[in-house]
């Protein structure tokens, strides 16, 4: 094996993991678990060596079939792309310990399928995060939200409908994309996103044009990613999935699409188009995501479901994110770019822990939330490690990307982005508090399937959904502490030239 | 006026790709009924693949298939064939497409085996009740 | 489920000796043209994805033609669900077994080792291993699209 392909293997294993699953089909029921761990643990490995490789010997750039560069398709593994590759795939063996678990109770005779579109969308991610082709980016794009489609229609009662208007809202996203796409083709030629940073810059006399194509590109993405008047469709589509898909896809979807849109800033144009060029626009776009802020932490506030209510912070920390992004400074950057990483963390471990708790109470409606924390103090412990991040607290990650982002929206005097963070820090407070108190203070709901008497007060979660949850959890306050490495070794060298 | 008619027709291709694409947008927005919905949205891919394929025709252009001998004799001329690029591209669009449809399709049919109509405003009354 | 597809339990028009007939003669012609469209993929127009789509309608005109269930027998859904997975897999492992024999991904020529051909025709033999591949998953997703959407998921009348 040798270490020029090792990236490639990151995005293979799970490939040819669903495919083997998909052949042998229903009579290999016991092949499951051991497929996808491989697949998922020889990925694990690929990408931190690769990760490794990165951080010692710089970026490299690799081109498929040994085509050349602006011709054949290449593959762009710098620090920011192997930072998500190794958060991919680390995020991924964690959830699908969970998922094995879970979707044996949930749907345990599509469990091969399931995992199947599972593994296809984990490969797809993967592919994401290193392509450096625009046009490949598009398909893998859909590889990855058409397997969340059919993810999320297997989940109960409603989840055929959402998942229909997702597919309507993320086909108009893509075909947005697309035609973005098509917009720079005509104009430059090209896909190759290298290639497409050095033209741009010459086209003189066609604004017009590139500024289609660029907010094209942009509200195709931002519709992908829920950004805030476009964010409809996630709430119902990630509140109906199967638990066993959820802890996949909300910690990892609208991040790696936040990714993406980095690479469409700074790959593809430059900051000098979006920041100096269209001053006008990247102040609307802060002011959106601050509004977007405060509008999804208030809708949060009316949630009486743990998992909708969670799926509404989303929307606000992709609001976190977008601003930080377009602050266009260098703390307000670095500070999306850790926010991407610890929010994938966090959401990892709440959702994580919503499965836990969905395990034994069937459903998360906070009436059920009862007493939990005598039940199952270990999932509680973690679920509460997570909230403190989600508000911001020292020493866990979440505090540290919040700073960083405060800091950017102090400097650039982006005072309406500042207050919508800590407005939203104060809600996510009040929201996780509230959940706290009811889980502490309450007593069981009656009528409940959970509460019987047979078998003692205290039911922790099975053991497959506990770890996951744990590790998560010490990896929260673990990625907190190595805050100062990361940003020093991966996040400055991940910024745009400039900054 | 003239001016615009003549502007209008010279880039008649994406005037008509415009059309098309709106006329696909309004039925994925404004039609309650879910297979419109998926006709709009295969009346809007459609509509990109023919800007793409409309921005690789080249007047006079053949079809992109060289001879050997003749590539050999006298080079590549460009200016004789058409782009080929563009429809490899919408190849892929349209397997993405076909995905996405045969997707959207089975979940209609569960959809409606769930709730027995497709009407949006329909199911979303019985979710309710 | 409850059970709203109203299938017509007995079709209203029976068998017709001419389509049934016309399509006996002509469904072998399609595949064999569906295997010219494959096999000169690429050097010529064709390739994968439209040879396997070829494919895929001969056993969709079986399916309307005559009966889902004649086409299942022709095809079964074990083979269907076989064939799509070992095509991905024919690609990516193509793609694999280049990389493992010291080349880049997808770099055909270096499997040369294998079979002495020469780095070029190694490229022209690779870009038709792939496209098998892709033909045969294309195929078996179609039909098994067409199958699953005839009959509403169920694989026993379609339409």
């Amino acid at each position: 094996m040798s270490f020029l392909n090792l990236h490639m293997y990151t995005l293979a294993a799970p490939l040819v993991g669903a495919m083997l699953l998909f052949a042998v089909g229903r009579f290999g029921r016991r092949l499951v678990t051991p497929l996808v761990f491989a697949a998922l643990s020889l990925s694990l490995a690929a990408s931190v060596l690769v990760f490794l490789e990165v951080l010692t010997a710089g970026p490299f750039s690799y081109t498929v079939g040994n085509w050349e560069a602006p011709y054949g398709i290449e593959l762009v593994v710098d620090h920011l792309g192997s930072l998500m590759n190794l958060l991919i795939a680390s995020v991924a063996l964690t959830a699908c310990v969970s998922s094995l678990r879970r979707s044996s109770a949930e749907l345990p005779e599509r469990r091969h399928q399931f995992f199947t579109l599972y593994l296809i969308l984990i490969a797809g991610l993967h592919g994401l995060a290193l392509t450096g082709d625009a046009f490949n980016l598009y398909v893998l794009l859909e590889i990855t939200s058409i397997t969340t489609y059919g993810l999320i229609a297997l989940g109960k009662g409603r989840a055929p409908l959402s998942s229909f208007n997702y597919i309507v809202m993320g086909s108009i996203g893509a075909c947005f994309y697309l035609l973005g796409i098509g917009y720079l083709y005509i104009l430059t030629g090209t896909l190759n996103m290298a290639d497409l940073h050095r033209i741009i810059p010459l086209l003189d006399g066609r604004g017009a044009a590139l500024a289609t194509a660029f907010a094209f590109l942009m509200v195709g993405l931002w519709i992908k990613m829920a950004f805030f008047p476009l964010h409809v469709w996630l709430p119902n589509a990630y509140t109906d999935m199967p638990d066993g898909a959820a802890v996949l896809i909300a910690p990892l979807m609208t991040k790696v699409t936040v990714f993406l849109m980095i690479r469409v800033m700074f790959s593809i144009f430059s900051p000098v188009y979006e920041f100096i060029q269209h001053v006008a626009v990247q102040q609307i776009i802060v002011g959106v995501a601050a509004v977007g802020i405060v509008c999804a932490s208030a809708m949060a506030l009316g949630q009486k479901d743990l998992r909708r209510m969670l799926t509404y912070i989303i929307i606000s920390e992709v609001g976190y994110m977008v601003g930080g992004l377009w602050l266009a400074n260098a703390k307000g950057m670095t500070g999306a770019i850790l926010h991407i990483v610890n929010d994938a963390l966090m959401t990892l471990c709440l959702f994580l822990a919503a499965a836990a708790i969905a395990h034994r109470t069937g459903a998360l409606g906070f009436e059920r939330l009862g007493g939990l924390y005598r039940r199952m103090p270990l999932t509680m412990a973690a679920f509460t490690v997570g909230a403190l991040s989600m508000i911001g607290v020292p020493p866990t990650c979440g505090f540290f990307s919040k700073w960083y982002l405060l800091l950017g929206g102090i400097e650039a005097g982006q005072w309406l982005y500042v207050g919508a963070l800590l407005f939203s820090s104060l809600v996510n407070a009040v929201l996780f508090f509230r959940i706290i108190e009811i889980a502490y203070f309450r007593t069981p709901a009656e009528d409940g399937p959970v509460h019987e008497p047979g078998k003692g007060p205290r039911r922790e979660a099975p053991q497959a959904l506990l770890q996951p949850l744990v590790v998560t959890a010490a990896a929260l306050i673990g990625v907190g502490l190595a805050t100062g490495p990361l940003v020093e070794r991966v996040i400055r060298f991940a910024l745009p030239v400039g900054y | 006026m003239e001016a615009i008619l003549s502007e209008i027709i010279a880039k008649y291709n994406y005037w008509i790709y415009v059309v098309l694409m709106m006329i696909g947008f309004y039925a994925m927005i404004g039609k309650s009924n879910l297979v419109k919905k998926l006709i709009g949205m295969n009346i809007f891919q459609t509509a990109i693949i023919l800007m793409f394929i409309s921005a690789g025709v080249k007047k006079g252009g053949g079809i992109p298939i060289l001879d050997k001998q003749a590539v050999l004799e006298r080079g590549v001329e460009a200016a004789s064939i058409v782009n080929p690029l563009p429809h490899v591209l919408m190849l892929t669009a349209i397997v993405v497409s076909v995905s996405v449809t045969g997707v959207a399709l089975a979940i209609l049919q569960r959809i409606h085996g769930l709730y027995g109509s497709l009407e949006e405003d329909e199911i979303l009354e019985k979710i309710d009740r | 489920m409850k059970e709203h597809y109203t299938l017509p339990q007995d079709r209203p028009i029976g068998p017709s000796l001419i389509i049934e007939l016309s399509c006996r003669i002509m469904i072998p012609f399609i595949q064999l043209f569906a295997l010219y469209v494959i096999a000169h993929g690429h050097y010529s127009p064709g390739g994968g994805f439209q040879g396997g789509v070829l494919l895929g309608a001969a056993y969709i005109l079986m399916a309307i033609a005559f009966d889902q269930k004649t086409s299942m027998r022709f095809f079964p859904l074990r083979v269907n669900t076989a064939l799509a997975g070992t095509g991905v897999l024919i690609y990516t492992g193509t793609g694999i077994a280049c990389a493992l024999l010291g080349g880049l991904f997808l770099d055909y020529s270096a499997l040369a080792p294998l079979i002495p051909l020469g780095p070029v025709e190694w490229r022209s033999m690779g870009i038709f291993i792939v496209e098998v591949g892709v033909g045969l998953a294309v195929m078996s997703i179609m039909v098994s699209l067409f199958w699953d959407l005839a009959s509403g998921g169920k694989l026993d009348r379609g339409l």
